[in-house]
């Protein structure tokens, strides 16, 4: 606390000093350079720089309504999950042989904990009393590797999720709980052909008329895989769905020739 | 008038240095976008703390219609997002918000790194700063889970297995979580008290910390 005089005296039974200090602002002139007083000169400044960010936020949240998909469902063992983005370069980082399994301990808490660890320390770590980036290229170079880490494992783990889900990730906003990840809506009015309702174990997962249930809808299956491989899904399996199950290549081969066929 | 509330005031509790502190003090030239275009870069900081500000007003909003257990939260955010007048907005602006305000704080800890603000004497600011990184990281994870979608869910799920996974500490952590063996009614109510109590109240000591260092070190010169 401030220091008092010996015989100051206060307000009331306060220790609150009844000499009181005007309100005179200092003069801004007098410091080097163009100082000027937080308020309310640069305070304005400040706000018309928010108010322009604040239009940008109000166009994105009008134009982009956020996403809600459906309630979530414990059993949907289809649904891929996907944090949120600025989660995802840790997310990929597990995907890898190398820091995930007997290696997880790796990727879940050295990588991590070394990089957040060191970027916690920094000022501890770069100690010299110089501040330009080019004055300090440990630094510098060490900062700059772990954003292209950051960028690339961001960009690789979005880029496998639309590998992997070619007909998910479009965004379209929760109005009608129909969403990104949403399966697309089955055509009731599709009928399958005989070569699909002979095969009971497909019906199972993907609907009688191929209008999915467990697995996806199937109805328009052609405008993303082609025959080849369609054949190929049917003989070693994808995600939850099993290989194997059409024993007889030729038959494989003409359904996978019909269904590639659906557009 | 207003002078005299003021005095009436000063004189009971000597505002005067809080507002020289608050408000009256000197910007200096190099972190001032009019003087030098480039300096805008040393607007990402207020920036950050500007859409935490809506983050919070939004947030509050939304509290007033969400429900936070398993039967109705999804329903409630339904409601909210199609039938409540701006609904749609508010949401969207928390939704949005969250992500820029990631975005916001990751510019801002770059230009405090490249500037190398964070050296003697504000090293202790940047290590509240980092905090309160963390801090937003755990509001942008425990919030994700609340609209009780399937995205929502299996994210969530996600995260929490990658906590178990962690040696030792895992286990208790992923209980600390969830409130017991799966992700069900009991997490959705803890994430939910995270989310609007522990953490908002973490993050504004550590907010109300970084200001305070600010103000008595003031901002770092020129390069």
């Amino acid at each position: 606390m401030a220091k008092q005089d010996k015989d100051a005296t206060f307000v009331g039974d306060s220790r609150v000093s009844a000499k009181r200090i005007p309100n005179i602002s200092p003069s801004y002139s007098d410091f080097p350079g163009k100082n000027e007083p937080f308020w309310p000169n640069f305070l304005l400044k400040e706000w018309m720089v928010a108010a322009v960010c604040l239009v940008g936020f109000l166009v994105l949240t009008v134009s982009h309504p956020s996403p809600l998909t459906d309630k979530a469902n414990p059993n949907d063992t289809s649904f891929i999950p996907l944090p949120d983005w600025y989660f995802l370069f840790l997310y990929q980082l597990l995907k890898y042989p190398w820091a995930a399994g007997d290696w997880v301990v790796l990727g879940i808490v050295v990588i991590p904990g070394i990089a957040f660890g060191a970027l916690m320390l920094a000022p501890w770590l770069d100690t010299s009393k110089e501040r330009r980036p080019s004055k300090r290229p440990v630094a510098t170079g060490l900062m700059l590797t772990a954003l292209v880490g950051i960028f690339y494992l961001t960009w690789a783990a979005n880029h496998e999720y639309h590998l992997a889900h070619p007909d998910k990730g479009k965004g379209t906003g929760g109005k009608e709980g129909s969403s990104a990840t949403a399966p697309a809506p089955a055509d009731t009015s599709f009928k399958a052909d005989a070569l699909w309702k002979a095969q009971t174990s497909c019906m199972g997962c993907h609907g009688k008329n191929m209008e999915g249930g467990m697995g996806p809808n199937l109805q328009k299956i052609g405008a993303t895989l082609d025959a080849a491989k369609i054949t190929d899904v049917i003989k070693n399996g994808k995600g939850a769905m099993p290989g194997g199950m059409i024993k007889d290549d030729a038959e494989i081969a003409k359904l996978a020739e019909y269904m590639a066929g659906l557009k | 008038m207003m002078q005299k509330m003021y005095d009436w005031v000063d004189e009971r509790l000597n505002i005067t240095p809080m507002w020289r502190d608050l408000a009256d003090h000197e910007v200096p030239e190099h972190v001032n976008p009019a003087h030098h275009f480039s300096a805008f870069v040393y607007c990402f900081g207020g920036l950050t703390f500007f859409i935490t500000v809506i983050q919070i007003l939004s947030g509050m909003f939304l509290t007033m219609y969400y429900v936070p257990d398993v039967i109705n939260a999804y329903e409630s955010v339904k409601y909210l997002q199609n039938e409540v007048a701006f609904g749609v907005i508010v949401r969207g602006m928390h939704h949005w918000g969250a992500s820029l305000v990631i975005v916001m704080m990751f510019l801002h800890t770059l230009r405090v790194f490249f500037t190398g603000a964070y050296k003697k004497p504000r090293e202790l600011n940047w290590v509240v700063g980092v905090l309160i990184f963390f801090v937003m990281l755990g509001l942008g994870f425990t919030g994700y889970l609340l609209p009780w979608d399937n995205t929502a869910y299996f994210a969530t799920k996600v995260g929490v297995q990658i906590a178990d996974s962690v040696p030792f500490i895992g286990p208790y952590v992923k209980t600390l979580l969830t409130g017991g063996d799966i992700l069900g009614a009991q997490t959705l109510t803890r994430f939910f008290a995270i989310h609007v109590f522990f953490l908002p109240g973490a993050l504004l000591g550590l907010l109300g910390a970084h200001f305070v260092m600010i103000r008595s070190q003031g901002i770092s010169g020129p390069l």
